[in-house]
């Protein structure tokens, strides 16, 4: 009787949220756009011939911003700037009364917002394609699954870490600056600009301590079929999910107990 | 058109955003080691590129550091100005606060651009500054009446290209409604400036100088600053300049024909 009751809940939410999200379709599509950014970084490296100073083939690289591209797509996290907008209005209030985690509202509209989104990235892969013939390919069901599933282990640590950062909203009302703050080292270290491969070896030392290199680069390499250790990035993966959830949940009980309203 | 009342109504648009703005003081520290975590993940990412290559593009890795300055100082103004105020534009639109800043006796445009300020961008520019100091140093360039003036020329007409580029989206606003999304797309347009346009495929070359002039921005200043421009480029970017600045003021004039206000 619980599960079907949970059951139904999670299945409510994502149906709203998912309706929801197909009013803003060119808002996604636009979205989907401005994550381009990793073919202009692959165009520096093809055009440049820099890539042969790393040892990966142009196409082998191009299959890799590709992927990242795609990891990226599906492990976007905006939770800090929905939570902020929603605690300056008051809106969480409400919220909290209800018998659900607001996270888990979150959670939905990320989820929807994906599947929204998918169509649009599956558009920009084919131009990709189109205009990059030779390095098309098909990867093999197992590695498919398994890159699906370190997607979302990825867009699982950011969404914690995010929603950590959100609960500081608690304590100072501005938490996206330090949201903006985190997405930096995210987007240089990350491997969304250039393959972790290519850092330099005082970097690469100890990068992989990081959560960082977890979020897109271990899932584009396992994507695109470049060398990659499976079994150990997806257990550095599960670890920091494994490490961040208790400090979130911590932050959240003593973050709900400092709340006040606005204007209480 | 009075041009000391627009300087004494500037000069209390200062006075009341810097009052707001200084309300979140941990903000601003917060802002600034953004600001320099960015500089030096840029300069990273410039340090793999040429990690086996003396040049990118013909550019040598002093030369591009021009580039990271010009594209940190122009950020910086984007994030003071461009980014505060025309962001405000979709709200005044969606809520119909536009109505009231029509009314008032001073011209709507100047308003809607000018109105905020925030003051972490400054700190922004300077270190821009900086490093486009350090850079004259390490490339030797000898300072003179016609360079620094040659310079100040370009730098001006990118900072209005840049300007137009965010009006004009941000006045869709008024068909759209929502053109936050495309404002992301922008940036991430922006995000090539930090490159020299040489590094590109010759096709990108063309898209980013003639559809979208963001090649004008950094490459033109950069290479004044290098001595290696030509006398046909800095004239060509004065004229792209005026033309972007006059074609989105009549665009404004044009869109408020088709502001109907919200819920009516």
């Amino acid at each position: 009787m619980k599960s079907n009751l949970i059951n139904r809940k999670i299945f409510t939410l994502l149906k709203v949220q998912y309706s929801n999200m197909l009013e803003y379709r060119v808002e996604i599509a636009l979205w989907a756009i401005s994550g381009i950014i990793p073919f202009f970084m692959l165009n520096i490296w093809t055009n440049n011939n820099l890539y042969e100073s790393i040892n990966i083939s142009d196409v082998l690289l191009s299959r890799y911003f590709l992927c990242a591209f795609f990891v990226r797509q599906f492990s976007v996290v905006w939770v800090v700037f929905s939570f902020e907008e929603d605690s300056l209005m008051g809106k969480v209030s409400p919220y909290l009364i209800q018998p659900l985690n607001p996270f888990f509202r979150y959670f939905a509209q990320h989820l929807a917002e994906q599947i929204t989104r998918f169509p649009f990235a599956l558009i920009i892969a084919f131009f990709f394609f189109i205009f990059n013939p030779e390095s098309l390919w098909i990867p093999n069901l197992g590695i498919l699954l398994l890159s699906i599933v370190s997607t979302f282990l990825s867009f699982l640590i950011q969404f914690l870490i995010q929603s950590i950062v959100a609960c500081l909203c608690f304590w100072t009302e501005k938490a996206s600056s330090i949201e903006r703050l985190l997405f930096i080292p995210t987007l240089f270290l990350s491997g969304l600009l250039a393959p972790v491969v290519s850092f330099p070896s005082y970097v690469k030392s100890w990068i992989y301590l990081t959560p960082f290199p977890y979020l897109i680069d271990f899932p584009a390499n396992l994507l695109s079929g470049n060398e990659t250790n499976i079994s150990g990035g997806l257990s550095m993966q599960i670890l920091w999910i494994f490490l961040l959830f208790p400090l979130f949940k911590k932050i959240w009980s003593e973050g709900t107990k400092k709340y006040t309203a606005m204007g209480s | 058109m009075n041009l000391r009342k627009y300087f004494k109504v500037y000069k209390k648009f200062l006075y009341s955003s810097f009052a707001s703005e200084l309300e979140y003081k941990t903000n601003i520290l917060v802002d600034l080691i953004t600001a320099i975590l960015s500089l030096i993940g840029s300069i990273f990412l410039l340090s793999i590129f040429f990690q086996n290559n003396g040049y990118i593009g013909g550019w040598k890795f002093e030369q591009a550091l021009i580039i990271q300055a010009i594209y940190t100082i122009l950020n910086g103004i984007t994030n003071t100005w461009f980014n505060p105020n025309l962001t405000e534009i979709v709200k005044h639109i969606r809520e119909g606060t536009l109505d009231f800043v029509l009314l008032k006796p001073i011209d709507s445009q100047f308003f809607i651009s000018l109105k905020k300020i925030n003051p972490s961008g400054f700190l922004e520019i300077m270190l821009g500054f900086f490093l486009l100091l350090f850079c004259i140093r390490i490339n030797q360039i000898n300072l003179s009446l016609s360079f620094l003036s040659l310079s100040l020329i370009t730098i001006s007409c990118s900072i209005c290209i840049l300007y137009s580029l965010w009006f004009f989206i941000s006045t869709t606003t008024i068909w759209f409604v929502k053109t936050w999304n495309a404002i992301e797309v922008l940036r991430s347009f922006l995000y090539i400036g930090r490159f020299p346009l040489n590094s590109f495929s010759f096709s990108l070359r063309i898209f980013f100088s003639i559809i979208i002039p963001i090649a004008f921005i950094t490459t033109i200043p950069s290479e004044v600053f290098l001595g290696l421009s030509q006398l046909w480029k800095i004239l060509l970017e004065v004229i792209v300049a005026s033309v972007f600045l006059i074609t989105s003021r009549k665009f404004w004039i044009f869109a408020l024909k088709f502001y109907s206000s919200a819920s009516s």
